[in-house]
C-alpha cells in the first residue's frame, strides 16, 4: 500500500487527548507540588499525604471486599445468563444494563430510604413485631452500596467471557472423566479468568474513588478517600492537597489495573461498558 | 446446580431492582417521605411539567449529551481510521492514551480537567469564571471519545482490507471508498459507540460535578444538590419517566436486533 | 526471457521490477510482457512473488524499483482507480452491504454512468456469467461458485483492458473448481480481453493458460506455453513443481548423448557444452516396465500405491528411488527392468535448484549414500 494520507486523521485526536488527558494530569502534578497560599514549589502536600493513609486503606479494603462480593454473587448470574436461550440472554443482558443508565444518586438515595432507622426495612420488621436493626451508617451499608452500584460492571464482562466458552470443551472434560465440580474448577473457571480480572478491575476502580455512597450510607467516621478529595475541592479547603490526593489515587488505580492486566495478559485494557 | 443459579439470579435481580421500585412507588406517593406511603396520586407528574427549572435542567443534559456524543462519534470515527493506519508501536501508544480516561477514576478525570480549565482560564487568561458550557462540552467529548474509538477500532480491524482495494479497483478514490465501503461496514460499531457515549454523557455526574460552572448545570449535578436536602417527590416522577423511556428504548433496540439476526440467519440458511 | 506467442500487440510490460519489504526482497528483477487477448498465468509456490507482481500491476503496491508500462506509458504512480485494469480478489471481496446488482453496478455508479446504461450493462454481464435472475439476491445467500461469478462480473462490467485474478478458485471445492476453469476460459474468449491469473495449482495453470510464467523466490524461472513448460522444463525447480519428476545427475557427453547412472543414453537435447554436468528429468508416466533382462536399468520395487487411474510405484535402483506411474501392477519386492527411449529423457542445465528436487527416497535412509561414484561403478 502506498503511504496513506489517512494516517493524518489520527493527528487531531492525538492532539486532543494530549491536551485534555495528559496535560490535565500534569496540571494536577503542578498543583500537588505547589503551596496553596503562596503558590510556590512545596512538597508539603506530599508529606501531608501520610495523614490520609487510613482513609486510603479503608477505601482499598472496602472496594476489594465489594469486588469480591460482586464476583461471588455475580458469577452465578453471569453463568446462568450465558446458558439461557439467545432471546433470554438478550433480555437479561438488557436488565443488567438498565440500572447502569439510571441516576446512581437517586438509586443510592433509595437505599437510604430502605436502610434508615425509620426506613422501609425497619418498618417492615416492626410490622412483624421484630426488633429494629441499625443498618445505615455502618461499614456494611457502604459495602452494600458499592456492591449494588457496581455489580453490573462485574456481571457483564463475566457474561461476555463465559458465553464464549466452547461447549465442546466442557463435553471433552466430561469425556475425560471430570464430574461437575471438576469441570468447573479445571475448565470453566480458568477460561473465565479474563472476565474475572476485568470485572474486578471495573468494580474496584469506581468503588475505590467513590464519594457519594460513603457520604450517604456511611457514618461520619467512615471517610473514604473520595470524600476527602471532594471536600478539598468543593468545600474550598485546599485544592492543592486535593491534587496530591488525586495523584496518589490515580497511581494506586494504575498500579492495580497494571497488575490485573499482567495477570490477564490483556493488551487492549478492560471491556468497555 | 442450574436451579441454584436460577434462584441466585432471581434474588440478584430483585436486589438490583428493589431500590428502583421504591423510587417508582415514591413517585405516586401523596406524602413527601420515601419511607411512608400515604396515598396514591399522579400529582407529581403534573408538577414535573409545571417546573420550568427542572425542564431546563433536563434540556441542558440533553443538549450536552447529544452534542458531545455526536461530535465524539464523528471525530472518533475519523480518528479510528487514522489510528488504524499508524505503525504498531505508535498505535499501541495512542491506544494507551485512549485508555487513560477509561482507567482513571472519574473523580481524577473530573478534577484534572477542572484544574486545567481553571489554570488556563484564571491564571493565563485572567477570566473570573473559567468553567462554562464550553468546558463542560469539552470534558464530555473527552470521556466520550474512547467509547467511540474502542467500538469502531475492532470493526475496522475485522474488516477485510481487500474490500477497500476492491472499491479503488472499481474506480473509487480513497475518500469515495471510505464513504461507500468502509463506513457501511463499520456502521454497527459507530452506532453502538454513539449510543454508549450518549448514555454515559446523559448520566454522568462525577466528571460534570467538578467541571460544571454556575451558568450551565446538568440534571445529575442538580439532583446531587437536591439530595443534600429533603428531595422533592417530583424528582421521583422524573426518574420514573426516564426509567420507562430507557426501558422502552432498550426493548425496541433488542427487538430490532433480534429481527435483524433472524433475517441474517434466514439469509445464510437459505 | 522470451516467449513465442500469438502476434497480438503488447499491452503491459514489467521492466526490472524489484520489490522489497522491510529489507526483504520479494521480487528480484521481473521482466515480463503481456499481450492483448492473452490468458497468462503466474504460477508458483506461496511466497514466490506472484501475488506481489499482480498487486503491482493492479496499483495496490508501488515497486521499489523498475517500471510498469501500460500501452508504453509508465503507470507506476497511477492509483488503482485510474487504471484500466480490474481485479477479482482472492476471497472475492464482495461488498456485504450490497446485493448482487449493486455489487456489479458499483464501478459504473462511481463512474456516474446514466441509469439505463448501468441497467443494460449489468444485465448483459449477468448473462455472460450465467446469473440472470439473481440481481436482488443478497450476496450472503449465494453459493461459493455464484459469489465467484459475481466477483468476475463486477470486474468485467467496467470493460477493463486487463482482468487480474488472484487465486480466484482457491476457495471452491474440487468439482466446482473444474467447472469454473472451463467457465473462465470461455468468458475470457467471449470478452476478448487479457487475463492475468495467479495460482499455485499447476494443473489449473496448464489447462487454462496461453502462457505460463513459473516463479520462485521472486524470480521468473520459465515462461512458455503449457506444453513446453511441462515437456521442456528449464530447471529442476520447474520440473519438480510442474508434475512429478525423477531428476538425476548426469553429464552431457555431446549433442544427443547423455550419461547418467553410469550408462550412456540417447536423447533429443543438444546445444550443451562437451561434458557439461546436467540435470536429467524423466517423467514417471513415461517409464514402462520390461523384463529385467531387457532393461537398461534393473531395480527393486519398494512400494506400491493404488491411485485409481494408475499405480504409483517406487523403484530402488541401487539406492536411488524413482517414482514410476503405470497401469502395470508389480508386487512389492519384485525385480523389474526399465527401458528409457530418447524422447523420455529431458536434459536441463544445472541450476541453484540442482539436487534439491526429484528424488523419491524421502522414506529411505539410503539417500545420503547416493553418489555419482557409486553410480559410475555400475557400468
Amino acid at each position: 500500500m502506498k503511504k496513506n494520507k489517512s494516517v493524518l486523521l489520527s493527528a487531531p485526536y492525538i492532539l486532543w487527548m494530549v491536551i485534555f488527558t495528559l496535560i490535565p494530569l500534569c496540571v494536577v502534578l503542578y498543583y500537588a507540588l505547589t503551596d496553596v497560599e503562596t503558590g510556590a514549589f512545596s512538597v508539603k502536600n506530599m508529606e501531608n499525604l501520610v495523614l490520609y493513609l487510613p482513609a486510603f486503606w479503608r477505601s482499598i479494603l472496602y472496594s476489594l471486599v465489594s469486588a469480591l462480593i460482586c464476583l461471588v454473587i455475580g458469577y452465578p448470574v453471569a453463568y446462568y445468563m450465558a446458558h439461557c436461550s439467545p432471546t433470554a440472554q438478550k433480555f437479561l443482558y438488557m436488565l443488567v444494563m438498565l440500572p447502569m443508565c439510571m441516576s446512581f444518586l437517586l438509586r443510592t438515595l433509595a437505599w437510604v430510604g430502605l436502610l434508615q432507622d425509620t426506613g422501609i426495612i425497619n418498618n417492615f420488621l416492626d410490622m412483624l413485631g421484630l426488633p429494629r436493626l441499625s443498618l445505615i451508617r455502618t461499614p456494611g451499608a457502604v459495602i452494600l452500596g458499592m456492591v449494588y452500584n457496581y455489580l453490573p460492571y462485574m456481571i457483564l464482562p463475566l457474561y461476555s467471557i463465559i458465553v464464549k466458552i466452547d461447549h465442546r470443551l466442557i463435553e471433552a472434560a466430561e469425556d475425560l472423566g471430570c464430574n461437575g465440580v471438576q469441570v468447573f474448577a479445571r475448565v470453566v473457571l480458568p477460561l473465565s479468568m479474563p472476565g474475572i480480572l476485568s470485572g474486578i478491575t471495573m468494580v474496584f476502580v469506581p468503588a475505590v474513588s467513590t464519594f457519594y455512597i460513603s457520604n450517604k450510607l456511611g457514618s461520619t467516621d467512615i471517610v473514604l478517600i473520595g470524600d476527602i478529595i471532594e471536600r478539598q475541592f468543593k468545600q474550598g479547603d485546599n485544592a492543592n492537597m486535593g491534587a496530591a490526593l488525586s495523584l496518589l489515587l490515580m497511581i494506586l488505580v494504575f498500579v492495580c489495573t497494571g497488575i490485573m492486566n499482567r495477570f490477564g495478559g490483556d493488551e487492549e485494557g478492560g471491556v468497555p461498558v | 446446580m442450574r436451579k441454584a443459579n436460577r434462584i441466585i439470579t432471581i434474588l440478584i435481580f430483585i436486589f438490583l431492582y428493589a431500590p428502583m421500585a421504591v423510587l417508582i412507588l415514591a413517585s405516586f406517593n401523596t406524602g413527601k417521605d420515601i419511607t411512608q406511603f400515604e396515598g396514591f396520586t399522579f400529582m407529581r407528574y403534573v408538577e414535573v411539567f409545571q417546573d420550568r427549572s427542572l425542564l431546563t435542567l433536563l434540556g441542558n443534559s440533553l443538549i450536552i449529551s447529544i452534542l458531545s456524543s455526536a461530535i465524539a462519534t464523528v471525530f472518533g470515527t475519523f480518528s479510528a481510521v487514522g489510528i488504524q493506519r499508524l505503525g504498531p508501536k505508535m498505535r499501541k501508544t495512542v491506544m494507551g492514551l485512549t485508555n487513560i480516561p477509561m482507567t482513571n477514576p472519574d473523580i481524577v478525570t473530573g478534577i484534572s480537567l477542572s484544574l486545567l480549565f481553571v489554570f488556563v482560564g484564571s491564571k493565563m487568561l485572567g477570566q473570573r469564571n473559567s468553567l462554562t458550557f464550553w468546558t463542560l462540552l469539552i470534558a464530555h467529548i473527552t470521556f466520550n471519545l474512547p467509547y467511540v474509538i474502542l467500538n469502531v477500532m475492532p470493526k475496522l480491524q475485522q474488516m477485510d482490507n481487500s474490500l477497500v482495494e476492491a472499491a479503488m479497483d472499481l474506480g473509487c478514490t480513497p475518500t469515495q471508498s471510505f464513504f461507500k465501503v468502509t463506513l457501511p461496514e463499520i456502521m454497527p460499531g459507530i452506532i453502538s459507540g454513539a449510543i454508549m457515549s450518549f448514555t454515559m454523557s446523559l448520566d454522568d455526574f462525577v466528571i460534570s460535578y467538578f467541571v460544571t460552572g454556575l451558568d450551565f448545570i446538568t440534571l445529575p449535578v442538580e439532583i446531587y444538590n437536591y439530595t443534600k436536602k429533603q428531595l422533592q417527590p417530583k424528582i421521583y416522577a422524573m426518574f420514573t419517566m426516564l426509567f420507562l423511556l430507557i426501558f422502552v428504548l432498550m426493548v425496541v433496540m433488542n427487538l430490532l436486533q433480534l429481527r435483524q439476526e433472524k433475517a441474517d440467519r434466514a439469509r445464510k440458511g437459505g | 526471457m522470451s516467449k513465442e506467442q500469438t502476434s497480438n500487440k503488447e499491452l503491459i510490460r514489467l521492466k526490472d521490477l524489484v520489490m522489497e519489504f522491510d529489507g526483504e526482497r520479494i521480487l528480484d528483477g521481473i521482466n515480463l510482457y503481456f499481450n492483448d487477448h492473452e490468458f497468462l498465468t503466474l504460477l508458483g509456490p506461496s511466497g514466490c512473488g506472484k501475488t506481489t507482481t499482480l498487486r503491482i500491476i493492479g496499483g495496490f503496491l508501488t515497486p521499489t524499483s523498475g517500471d510498469v508500462l501500460f500501452d508504453g506509458k509508465c503507470i507506476n504512480d497511477e492509483p488503482p482507480y485510474k487504471r484500466q485494469i480490474n481485479t477479482v480478489f482472492q476471497r472475492y471481496a464482495l461488498f456485504p452491504h450490497l446485493n448482487v446488482f449493486d455489487n456489479i453496478a458499483f464501478g459504473l455508479k462511481v463512474a456516474k454512468l446514466p441509469k439505463d446504461e448501468i441497467q443494460a450493462r449489468v444485465h448483459e454481464i449477468l448473462d455472460i456469467v450465467g446469473l440472470q435472475g439473481f440481481e436482488h439476491r443478497h450476496i450472503d445467500k449465494l453459493s461459493g461458485g455464484q459469489q465467484q461469478r459475481v466477483a468476475i462480473a463486477r470486474a468485467l462490467v467496467n470493460r477493463p483492458k486487463v482482468l487480474l485474478l488472484d487465486e480466484p478458485l482457491a476457495a471452491l471445492d474440487l468439482r466446482l473448481r473444474k467447472d469454473m476453469q472451463n467457465e473462465l476460459k470461455r468468458i475470457q474468449q467471449a470478452m476478448g480481453i487479457t487475463f492475468i491469473y495467479v495460482t499455485h495449482d499447476q494443473e489449473e495453470a496448464l489447462s487454462m493458460s496461453d502462457t505460463v510464467v513459473v516463479m520462485d523466490k521472486g524470480r521468473i524461472q520459465q515462461i512458455g506455453k503449457p506444453e513446453d513448460i511441462y515437456n521442456e522444463p528449464k530447471n529442476a525447480f520447474v520440473a519438480d513443481f510442474i508434475g512429478e519428476s525423477n531428476i538425476l545427475d548426469g553429464v552431457m557427453l555431446e549433442d544427443y548423448k547423455v550419461k547418467f547412472f553410469g550408462r550412456t543414453f540417447k536423447c533429443l537435447d543438444a546445444g550443451f557444452e562437451k561434458n557439461e554436468p546436467v540435470d536429467v528429468v524423466i517423467r514417471p508416466e513415461d517409464i514402462d516396465f520390461v523384463p529385467p533382462e531387457e532393461g537398461h536399468l534393473i531395480g527393486t520395487v519398494t512400494s506400491v500405491t493404488f491411485k485409481g487411474l494408475n499405480y504409483d510405484i517406487i523403484v530402488d535402483f541401487k539406492g536411488f528411488k524413482w517414482l514410476i506411474q503405470t497401469t502395470d501392477h508389480q508386487p512389492e519386492g519384485a525385480t523389474v527392468g526399465i527401458r528409457l527411449n530418447p524422447e523420455d529423457i529431458h536434459v536441463m542445465h544445472k541450476s541453484e535448484y540442482s539436487g534439491m528436487f526429484g528424488d523419491y527416497s524421502s522414506y529411505s535412509a539410503e539417500y545420503d549414500e547416493l553418489t555419482e561414484d557409486a553410480a559410475d561403478e555400475e557400468e
